[in-house]
């Protein structure tokens, strides 16, 4: 940890804290515009292009546009819980920001005050944003229950049992960072990076298991089903309009920068130079490092907007499945593994042939587990059972297994 | 700092969650006094582990033990809660028939 | 008086004046914030003591699992959430009565066995992660692995207690409380 933190005088403090708020905002507005843009080169559409140059300005006219459009609470709403819930959900999504590290200690200008670009650093730091951005699941599900509306309701339980469920996955991801930068700490973690190389090579395994959580985490496509429309109007926030709405837009996308910063901290050597610049000396000192740090957060954004344009939205069913069935016990096994392969190089290490002969093996045991069919469902020589189709006086389709009687009518 | 602030705040905790244990009739309600009970005595575990000060960090460990096994009490108390809600299609506890199918049945 | 101990002593009154919204207000979702305001004052004064990872663990589990384990519940039973959907019971005042008697007691008790001790100021690394792993780990690692098991047959009972029969009937999982009337 770096001696600064907590003995710097109170206004680079805020300087930093307003900046940072600052650079969110601004790079929300920019990823809003970015993602329209991209989205529509995917769909040979042109996208926002009229207002500022190449439309840069449209989403700073949206946001003015929602400011100025009337405030509507619902009857049935919960007042309080209702105003409260947006707030809930944007601050935590800021607050997750004060321990990224942007980049090494500079020099402020116009003065010979140095300080490191990183609001805090805290022993703790990966859990400190773990436990903030659990705070704003209340935003969402108290969104949903205080709208008193039904949509909202299943909006927001969806949604918090999508987060929670993908919260565990993302945690144990982060477990095998631990185990290789021997720190919590997000600077101890870029620093751990800069010796080693980048985690997201060793640890291949976690990394593609933290971009899945990640993108569950956020509700982003296609893991968007608290607010598919086609279900469920518009989920959580079917009921909020104007200034309340764009708080939990803003919201959406800042943690959609929350996670990949974490994710470029912790997998991506952070703002550490990319390898064919870093060959330039000055790459890793004053300011550049921002232009990394973002640049490779950009990356991710990018990934989040590919993911949109590409993928159809999943059933709520599978996904939840695929959460609990597939990526929490990927991530327990490969954890396990992590460990076990850090204890032995700790105590000495194994030779190059055995380090071979078991790989192969657990891939080979892999590769057999995955050829096992999956046991059938029981044999059904019974008759299908015959459902009615109009039995509840509007037409359903049958279940798997049953027949349908035709109408003779 | 006194040692008594933390462990005054611990007793009071501890007796409003009683209270609330004792007082409400919805069960996810008394779950919350459980909650609140439970904290106290977490609460008077990391006070008199920073007062003792023993390299075992006894206390300590044993916070973080009682969090984990109260996260297990909640996910085992709120299947019963909803376990009761199916059986009488109410959380209230006072108003639960729940020794037998047959009683359960009876009542209704 | 320090400013730490000013900040504890605000803090604890934040705590108890939410604890005791949390069980009395006659909303059942507005008793789950207040305990969710307590909870965050209450790994406010951790910080405060010294114990940085247990305050950050504190608010991971309990406010970012456990509460939102609640009022995830609370939706799940479609019980009323409106206004007067939790009272209390008619005994309230009796159950008041013993819990000033308890807390009373456990008060005195506490005043006459550590009145004037004071707690050392948090000194670097005593409430880390390095220092409680090495402890978990290390002297506490048996009854790490027995809280695993108790935690894995905790898993097992949820499962177990909110599994339908095998006479399940092909109705949606919602309709249930109208199953249980016929």
């Amino acid at each position: 940890m770096n001696g600064l933190f907590g003995t710097e005088s109170w206004w680079v403090v805020i300087a930093k804290a307003v900046l940072i708020f600052l650079i969110l905002v601004i790079y929300t507005l920019f990823n809003i515009w970015f993602e329209r843009r991209v989205v529509a080169k995917m769909q040979h559409r042109i996208g926002p292009n009229v207002h500022g140059p190449f439309g840069l300005l449209q989403s700073l006219a949206d946001g003015v546009k929602l400011a100025l459009k009337e405030d509507i609470v619902p009857t049935a709403a919960d007042k309080v819980v209702y105003v409260l819930a947006p707030i809930l959900a944007t601050i935590p999504a800021f607050m997750a920001w004060a321990v990224i590290p942007f980049g090494p200690e500079v020099r402020i200008p116009f003065t010979d005050t140095v300080t490191p670009l990183q609001l805090t650093d805290l022993p703790v730091g990966v859990l400190y944003i773990l436990a903030v951005t659990s705070i704003g699941i209340y935003g969402i599900v108290l969104a949903g229950w205080s709208s008193g509306s039904t949509y909202a309701l299943l909006g927001g339980m969806r949604s918090s049992a999508q987060m929670i469920s993908y919260e565990v996955a993302m945690g144990l991801a982060f477990v095998s960072v631990f185990m290789y930068a021997g720190s919590m700490s997000t600077a101890d973690i870029v620093a751990a990076q800069a010796e080693d190389m980048w985690f997201a090579l060793p640890l291949l395994p976690s990394f593609v298991i933290y971009l899945i959580a990640m993108v569950g985490e956020t509700n982003r496509a296609p893991f968007d089903l608290p607010e598919a429309e086609g279900e469920l109007v518009g989920g959580f926030h079917t009921e909020y309009s104007s200034l309340k709405f764009a708080l939990f837009f803003l919201a959406e996308y800042v943690n959609m920068v929350t996670v990949s910063a974490l994710a470029t901290t912790l997998f991506l050597g952070g703002w550490r130079a990319p390898w064919p610049i870093s060959l330039w000396d000055g790459a890793n000192s004053g300011y550049w490092p921002v232009l990394w740090f973002l640049g490779k957060t950009l990356i991710f954004i990018f990934v989040f907007v590919w993911l949109r344009g590409t993928l159809p939205r999943m059933r709520y069913d599978q996904f939840m499945k695929f959460g609990w069935k597939v990526l929490i016990p990927a991530a327990l096994l490969w954890t396990m593994a992590v460990a076990v392969v850090r204890r032995i190089r700790l105590d000495g290490g194994m030779d190059q042939q055995t380090v071979l002969i078991v790989g192969g093996i657990a891939v080979t045991l892999l590769l057999v587990i995955a050829f096992i069919p999956e046991r059938k469902q029981p044999a059904d020589d019974e008759e299908p059972a015959e459902t009615d189709a109009f039995a509840g006086g509007y037409p359903v389709p049958p279940m798997p297994g049953h027949q349908e009687t035709r109408p003779d009518a | 700092m006194s040692l008594v602030w933390p462990l005054l705040l611990s007793c009071a905790l501890f007796g409003i969650g009683l209270y609330g244990v004792l007082a409400r009739r919805n069960a996810i309600l008394m779950l919350i006094g459980v909650e609140l009970m439970l904290n106290a005595v977490n609460l008077n575990l990391v006070a008199f582990d920073a007062w003792w000060g023993d390299a075992l960090r006894s206390g300590q460990s044993l916070t973080l033990f009682m969090i984990a096994v109260a996260a297990a009490e909640i996910g085992l108390g709120l299947a019963i809660v909803l376990g009761l809600f199916r059986a009488t299609g109410s959380a209230d506890v006072d108003l639960a028939v729940v020794d037998t199918d047959e009683q359960a049945d009876g009542a209704r | 008086m320090s400013m730490v101990e000013l900040t504890f002593l605000m803090l604890s009154g934040v705590a108890v004046f939410s604890a005791l919204l949390a069980v009395s207000t006659t909303q059942v979702v507005h008793a789950a914030l207040w305990l969710v305001l307590t909870l965050g004052a209450i790994a406010g004064c951790y910080l405060l003591i010294g114990a940085e990872f247990i305050a950050w663990v504190q608010v991971l589990i309990y406010i970012g699992a456990v509460v939102v384990l609640l009022l995830f519940a609370l939706m799940l039973t479609r019980a009323p959430t409106g206004p007067d959907s939790a009272t209390t019971t008619s005994n309230r005042n009796v159950a008041a009565a013993v819990s000033v008697l308890v807390a009373g007691g456990l008060a005195a008790i506490m005043v006459s066995g550590f009145a004037g001790e004071r707690l050392a100021p948090p000194r670097g690394g005593v409430g880390s992660a390095a220092s409680i792993g090495d402890a978990i780990f290390g002297t506490w690692v048996l009854p790490f692995e027995i809280l695993s098991l108790v935690l894995l047959a905790a898993l097992v009972g949820a499962i177990v207690l909110t599994r339908r029969g095998p006479e399940r009937d092909n109705g949606a999982p919602g309709d249930v409380p109208e199953r249980a009337q016929h």
